[in-house]
């Protein structure tokens, strides 16, 4: 019975937090599922993207949520760049190598933070952060119901650009097929370096949409980095919309799922997931179309 | 070349590593040549699966964990000897390995890696919150397996470890196991379609590295005297096995050695400036490996020298050839 009755609340703070799942999975969807290359440094670009918040918060007195517009335009121009340096020139060669590269950038990343803001946990707090709105018997913070809002809009905003620009064209048409798209007169590479920009510039928006509602520690990322992965592979590799939709089933399976096992398997449930699905199900739930 | 020739210069550097602790006498530095040892027998563990299979195993984490809780819940609970401890460790690895290479071998390229990495966060999570049996974060001590104030002893035992690893992998360069591993590490549909039950000889790699793993991981608990989940099971730690074997020399014999020599060294120097980020060194040298020499040090070297020498068959490093068969999708 005391089931039932957490339910709703459990429900709609899955409900919301999958907002920002969904941004985080279309992000490592456009780079890994679309561009085929496979980023480990995801969780770390969210912590990076966290700690930037954190410091025009801090530093320059900013909201946080008026901070999204400088991080994520930031990010997008350090994962071009990121891009150019680094990634091109293992694009092309075997996964393993991109996972490593990858990796150690990752790892290069968290240490750098750590060295820096050291490994304390950090917080912010704003007017709003304590607000919250009741509906009945459940309550929403009012951060939270902004991240949300805003998340999802990011996402539904990136979908349609995709689907309805020269840009996302040309995207969609260089995850295809490479070849063929520069044939047709795509600029590949500048495709290229843009979408792994982009992938940087959600991974830094979800970072800092997560910013007001979570704490911030160097190593954050690490668990984002992996359930990144699982969000992939629910909504079917090289699918954004999949991704997102994945992101909120993840979301929703872990908050939920924690009533079950408590709250410290909660980040437990996405990995087993992950494997679950991949063992048993691996074209993901939400079918195969590249968009 | 006789047998026993082929065979000098392995015993003359293993001599050498035995002789160190002849020589250095400064605790400090006996120290740092047992975390140099600790780590280049997880990278040799690592190297057999990672280097000689080609099985990027990033979850390796899981096998020290094992071992070094194995040692330290027996003496707690049922009052074992650390001996008996470390034995129980290799004993619980093997069947820990069966059951991890049953789930993770059947997904390929990246999903392998993320299926190793998910299921030891899995296995850190579960003894974080088993706090009846493992004490979670409060950590749990671990008795000495030398009592005493000599850290001579835990030299002499590492380095025997070391040298066994090591040495296993010397012999797989020369065995038909060691061949099969290579050939399923090139072309694993090529290999089987000749015979080569893939399967099996993946399995048994990461049997073998399994239990050096955790007996490395035993042994660490008893040389720390001290363990908690973030120590002994965390990423980092799958991280940094890898890392020493690819910065050495994937599926070279004494890469581990090279990269755990480096590499301790390093953390060791920028101790003062780094703190508690001296990771930085690991990631930093990583990325510049794989741009510059994926190969690592004893890579480069070998494909150098080979560029000169007349071609031989040599079970070596190809991982600067790049297209490895990491397609889409290769699940199941």
């Amino acid at each position: 019975m005391e089931f039932l009755a957490q339910l709703p609340q459990n429900l709609v703070s899955g409900l919301l937090l999958g907002g920002m799942y969904a941004l985080i999975g279309a992000g490592l969807a456009l780079v890994f599922g679309v561009m085929d290359i496979v980023n480990m440094a995801h969780g770390a670009f969210i912590m990076v993207g966290m700690y930037t918040t954190f410091v025009l918060c801090t530093r320059l007195r900013l909201d946080p949520y008026l901070g999204l517009l400088v991080t994520a335009p930031l990010l997008f121009g350090v994962g071009m760049l990121l891009h150019r340096l680094l990634i091109e020139r293992v694009a092309h060669a075997s996964h393993m190598n991109q996972i490593l590269l990858t990796l150690g950038l990752s790892v290069a990343l968290v240490n750098l933070v750590q060295l820096i803001f050291t490994a304390n946990y950090q917080q912010i707090r704003t007017s709003y952060s304590d607000a919250v709105i009741r509906l009945g018997s459940i309550t929403m913070n009012v951060p939270y119901v902004i991240s949300f809002a805003l998340a999802t809009g990011i996402t539904l905003g990136l979908y349609y650009w995709l689907m309805h620009s020269e840009f996302g064209r040309a995207l969609r048409a260089t995850a295809q097929d490479p070849m063929a798209a520069q044939l047709m007169g795509v600029n590949v590479r500048r495709v290229q370096s843009v979408a792994f920009g982009l992938g940087m510039a959600l991974a830094g928006a979800a970072g800092a949409l997560l910013t007001p509602v979570y704490y911030l520690y160097p190593t954050v990322g690490a668990n984002f980095g992996l359930k990144s992965f699982t969000m992939v592979v629910l909504g079917g590799m090289g699918s954004v919309v999949g991704a997102a939709l994945g992101g909120v089933t993840l979301a929703l399976a872990e908050s939920v799922g924690q009533m079950l096992v408590g709250h410290e398997l909660k980040d437990a449930i996405g990995f087993v997931v992950f494997l679950l699905v991949l063992l048993f199900k691996p074209a993901g739930l939400f079918g195969g179309q590249r968009a | 070349m006789t047998r026993w020739r082929e065979a000098a210069i392995p015993l003359a550097l293993a001599a050498a590593v035995l002789a160190v602790p002849l020589v250095v006498k400064n605790p400090y530095h006996l120290n740092v040549a047992i975390l140099v040892l600790v780590w280049t027998t997880l990278g040799a563990a690592w190297n057999i699966v990672g280097g000689y299979a080609g099985q990027l195993s990033l979850g390796h984490a899981a096998f020290f964990g094992i071992g070094a809780y194995s040692l330290a819940l027996t003496a707690h609970y049922w009052g074992w000897s650390p001996w008996a401890g470390m034995a129980m460790a290799v004993a619980v690895s093997v069947p820990l390995a069966a059951a991890i290479g049953a789930i993770t071998f059947r997904l390929r390229g990246p999903y392998f890696v993320l299926g190793t990495l998910a299921l030891a966060e899995v296995l850190r999570l579960v003894v974080l919150a088993w706090r009846d049996l493992t004490y979670g974060a409060a950590g749990i001590m671990v008795p000495e397996i030398f009592p005493g104030l000599s850290r001579a002893p835990y030299y002499y035992f590492i380095a025997l470890a070391a040298i066994a690893a090591v040495g296993t992998t010397w012999w797989m360069e020369r065995s038909g196991f060691g061949y099969y591993l290579t050939a399923i590490r090139e072309d694993q549909e090529t290999a089987e379609s000749i015979g080569v039950n893939a399967a099996w000889y993946k399995n048994l790699a990461l049997m073998i590295s399994a239990a050096f793993t955790a007996l490395t991981g035993a042994f660490y608990a008893s040389h720390l005297m001290f363990i908690e989940p973030d120590i002994v099971l965390s990423e980092p730690v799958s991280v940094q096995m890898a890392v020493v074997a690819i910065i050495g020399g994937r599926g070279t014999v004494l890469g581990p050695l090279v990269g755990a020599l480096l590499l301790v060294l390093a953390s060791e120097i920028f101790r003062a400036q780094f703190q508690q980020a001296h990771l930085l060194i690991y990631g930093l040298l990583l990325m510049l490996t794989i741009l510059f020499m994926p190969g690592g040090v004893l890579g480069e070297i070998q494909h150098r020298l080979r560029l000169r020498a007349a071609p031989r068959p040599v079970i070596g490093t190809t991982f600067s050839s790049s297209h490895e068969s990491s397609g889409q999708r290769e699940v199941g």
